[in-house]
């Protein structure tokens, strides 16, 4: 199974990549409705390709509170 | 008219099936204007769907299908009327949101919502209301109406009860979450997932399909196959309407169009 280090590193890679963001701007603590310059429309569109990506289910309410990318794999990662 | 341009949503017949666009931004938010741009779609359906074998529903708006109930607008009228004035405007505006979507459930022709993205409350009722629901891979469903303390008030859980076992609407509705298409599809609410941005196409070759059957014995199966809760439609409605005298109505509503923050539509 991979590590959390691991799943916040793929985590990162997609939000770049999909958000057109520098990758070496992200980095695990940062707060990502302002790193990417995203709503809360946009963050359910980047839930949703987390989830096909790792193959998990991630209810929404698992993000309440949840606004950095550490936290974020945290979440995922107790769900792979 | 077989075709019209509307506001918030327009209609035209492309190779034997009516398609009706919803273009309202942001995400097709449903408020007082789209309820009667959906009325006389509604009126003008009779007469359409004579030259029709299908009517596929779709969005031209990017973030997705239609992200419900205009709260703001619901919030906003409700500010400075007495209590029983706004619960008469929020009974009228389901009974006519109710006949709208009862009508186009029971269509004789065949139905097809084309969904992708935020497809959520009262956006996710009004694709319930098809016989056939086909969503890209980033559509995205839900019904967060708990989260203000109302239920879904368009004839949600009826549609959802006539499709889904119980002990999943039970999950959607009480923990108000949102779902992705692969849950959406494994729990028999989808028929066909489409590639990111290809709903419509694919909606367009399904009715293509359907077209190719005798309507009258296609309405026929229709009608055998579909039923209608009428009666739990209505009751719906009634406690819709008790939930919403509540004061944890107001206060919710409130929060949520008052919520400048990146995350209203998160839980």
């Amino acid at each position: 199974m991979p590590t959390t280090d691991h799943t916040l590193d793929e985590i990162l890679n997609l939000a770049a990549a999909h958000f057109k963001v520098p990758r070496e701007k992200l980095t695990a603590d940062d707060d990502f409705f302002k790193t990417l310059g995203i709503d809360s429309l946009q963050a359910l569109d980047l839930l949703t390709r987390l989830e096909q990506h790792f193959r998990i289910e991630l209810p929404d309410y698992e993000l309440q509170g949840v606004s950095d990318f550490r936290t974020l794999a945290q979440r995922i990662q107790a769900r792979l | 008219m077989s075709e019209h341009k509307g506001q918030t949503l327009s209609w035209q017949i492309v190779n034997g099936a009516i398609e009706l666009t919803l273009h309202r931004e942001a995400c097709n938010e449903i408020g007082s204007l789209t309820l009667e741009e959906l009325e006389s779609f509604v009126r003008a359906l009779p007469e359409l769907a004579r030259n029709a074998h299908a009517l596929i529903l779709h969005s031209a708006q990017a973030a997705g299908f239609s992200a419900g109930a205009d709260l703001r607008e619901l919030y906003k009228r409700a500010q400075g009327m007495q209590k029983a004035e706004a619960l008469r405007g929020v009974r009228d505006f389901l009974e006519r949101i109710h006949a709208v979507m009862n009508t186009i459930d029971a269509l004789p022709i065949t139905t097809i919502a084309a969904v992708h993205g935020v497809t959520f409350g009262g956006g996710f009722e009004l694709a319930l209301a098809c016989d056939i629901m086909i969503a890209d891979r980033m559509a995205r469903f839900c019904f967060p109406e708990l989260r203000l303390g109302l239920i879904p008030g368009f004839g949600g859980i009826p549609r959802l009860k006539r499709d889904l076992g119980n002990a999943v609407v039970r999950d959607l509705l009480l923990t108000g979450r949102s779902f992705n298409v692969m849950k959406a599809q494994q729990i028999g609410l989808v028929s066909q997932i489409a590639a990111e941005g290809e709903a419509l196409r694919v909606a367009r070759a399904t009715a293509s399909q359907v077209g190719k059957f005798d309507r009258a014995t296609a309405a026929a199966a229709k009608k055998f196959i579909k039923p209608i809760p009428y009666e739990e439609l209505k009751r719906e409605i009634d406690i819709f309407c008790d939930l919403y005298a509540r004061p944890a109505v107001e206060e919710g509503l409130r929060k949520f169009v008052e919520n400048e923050g990146p995350q209203p539509y998160l839980p």
